[in-house]
């Protein structure tokens, strides 16, 4: 039987250590609301999700209540919309109505965030995608909880450079659009290479098209839990270290498991995944670079920064692993800068740079994750940024995504607040050298030879 | 063995004071709810309770039953929760 210091130490967790589920995330397929007339589909769409998520938000504090374990967010995420409104949208303008309807619905459901108005062009974009890119910027300036993700590449496509180009100018006509909130709306959109059809965490949540009609999708959190462990092994070796690492990841994910097959019981719609991400928060203590100054770096991105990133993220998986039947969605650690405490202070301290962070993001979940630069970037350079990432997510046959907001009217000195999860982030330096005529060349880089398995 | 769904932990800390078993004993026999173990410990001059229980045949629903500990823990200064086990054996048993 469990004995009382077990009890104790979940119970520590939870009060000292930020342990909590990062999101519980109902993927809902929208392809049966398809409609050639865009008023009956975004009928069909509004009662199609108020329908299948009424429950949400009560299951989800029934858990929280019996198990004691705090769940942070309750989210949906659906058939990317491009997908849904193609027969239906002739214009972005037709497009931004789904998207009124998706925040219309969420909000009626107590659904903290929609993920799904998404596109995934990998290889090449169809009208819809194309008309759905447009209307992002307006779509998110015209909501609240509505998220977006465009997938850029993957390793069996390659990277489609004419939507990377495109991706840089609607990054800044976003940014542009809600200049006088400090361009918050772009934390909303995210980019990815090899985007996962089950990823529970915004903004890159949707479901995919190979899922089933409904799923539960769950997102633990832990960054606190382990570093907490951590603590009580200082000056030990690496093998200790990972260890330890393990074990923590082992009763993190344990959590995520049974709060999701309870969820999945209770809400009558099958479990999908269990995603083992370390997700920090800008609480103290629930910080990804504090764990790694706990392995034994100053800050976040001194030399060694890659290395012990690398190994925490595979300790992580492989303690994970074993704790849930299922894992899957972006399963890694999170190193977003402005989410994490230790990752704004590694920034102002001046130890890490957007270059270093790139690297970190080859051994690690997602990769180029809330961070703010000048809103005088040109598009074509963020195109640059991006490209860069999609390369690294190509040829390393792993998901990697950008998440970039260009603050309008700051710069490099200047800090933005995102409030409540998103927290602040000081704007970083971008590299000043032209990639103009590499961005306007157009067209899209061939698959790596590595992608040719059959 | 009875279901294993219904067990619940119940773990009061707070500053030692008389009676506190007792008041905690108290409302869970009214309730119905039967106790399978108790432990007992003293950690930094704090009292630390933990009791496994069995709620099946209980009087209250587990929320009911939450919100009467509450209010208990309340009177007598101490903070009393009341968790379902499956969340303990998960965390700490392969």
């Amino acid at each position: 039987m469990i004995n009382i210091w077990e009890v104790n130490e979940t119970n520590n967790m939870v009060e000292h250590d930020n342990l909590d589920v990062r999101t519980i995330t109902i993927g809902i397929s929208l392809l049966e609301c398809i409609d050639s007339n865009l008023e009956k589909l975004n009928e069909n769409i509004y009662s199609r999700i108020t329908a299948v998520a009424k429950d949400l938000a009560s299951v989800g504090e029934k858990i929280e209540r019996e198990y004691g374990i705090p769940i942070v967010n309750k989210r949906i995420a659906v058939t990317p919309i491009a997908l849904v409104g193609g027969a239906a949208c002739h214009s972005p303008e037709d497009f931004v109505t789904i998207a009124q309807t998706m925040d219309r619905a969420a909000k009626k459901v107590g659904a903290n965030l929609i993920g799904g108005y998404s596109a995934l062009v990998s290889k090449g974009m169809t009208k819809a995608d194309e008309m759905l890119i447009q209307s992002i910027p307006t779509a998110l300036c015209a909501t609240e909880r509505v998220c977006s993700s465009v997938n850029l590449a993957s390793t069996k496509t390659g990277i489609n450079m004419d939507a990377v180009k495109l991706m840089g100018e609607i990054l800044l006509q976003l940014a542009t659009q809600s200049k006088d909130r400090d361009s918050v709306d772009c934390m909303k959109l995210v980019v990815f290479c090899n985007a996962p059809d089950d990823n529970p965490f915004m903004a890159g949540a949707f479901h995919g098209i190979t899922e089933a009609d409904a799923i539960i999708n769950v997102g633990v959190s832990g960054p606190g839990v382990v570093k907490a462990a951590l603590e009580k092994v200082r000056g030990e070796n690496l093998e200790v270290l990972c260890e330890t690492i393990k074990k923590t990841a082992f009763k993190v994910t344990r959590v995520g498991q049974t709060v999701a097959r309870e969820a999945s019981r209770l809400l009558g719609i099958p479990f999908g995944i269990v995603d083992l991400s370390l997700a920090p928060t800008p609480a103290v203590g629930d910080s990804v670079a504090d764990i790694l100054c706990e392995i034994g770096l100053e800050y976040a991105g001194a030399p060694g920064t890659t290395a012990a990133l690398a190994m925490l993220n595979d300790q992580v998986k492989k303690g994970g692993v074993m704790a849930s039947s299922y894992v899957g969605g972006l399963s890694g650690a999170f190193i977003p800068v402005s989410e994490d405490q230790g990752m704004i202070d590694a920034v102002q301290a001046g130890a890490i740079t957007l270059e270093k962070l790139e690297a970190m993001t080859c051994v690690c979940s997602v990769g180029l994750d809330m961070i703010a630069i000048p809103g005088d970037t040109k598009a074509t350079t963020i195109s640059g940024i991006i490209a860069d990432e999609m390369a690294l997510g190509m040829v390393n046959q792993k998901t990697t995504a950008a998440r970039l907001i260009p603050v309008i009217g700051k710069g490099v000195g200047d800090t933005v607040e995102f409030g409540g999860l998103f927290g602040y982030a000081p704007i970083m330096p971008v590299n000043r050298f032209s990639c103009d005529d590499f961005i306007n060349r157009g067209g899209r880089i061939p698959a790596p030879i590595h992608s040719f398995k059959n | 063995m009875k279901n294993a769904a219904d067990r619940a932990i119940i773990t009061v800390v707070g500053k030692d004071t008389v009676g506190i078993i007792a008041r905690v004993c108290t409302y869970l026999s009214e309730n119905q709810v039967n106790v399978l173990d108790i432990s007992q410990t003293i950690v930094s001059g704090f009292f630390n309770m933990m009791m496994i229980v069995d709620m099946n045949g209980a009087k209250v629903a587990f929320a009911d039953c939450q919100k009467g500990l509450d209010a208990i823990g309340e009177e007598i200064g101490v903070s009393i929760k009341c968790q379902r086990e499956e969340i303990f054996e998960m965390m700490h048993r392969i």
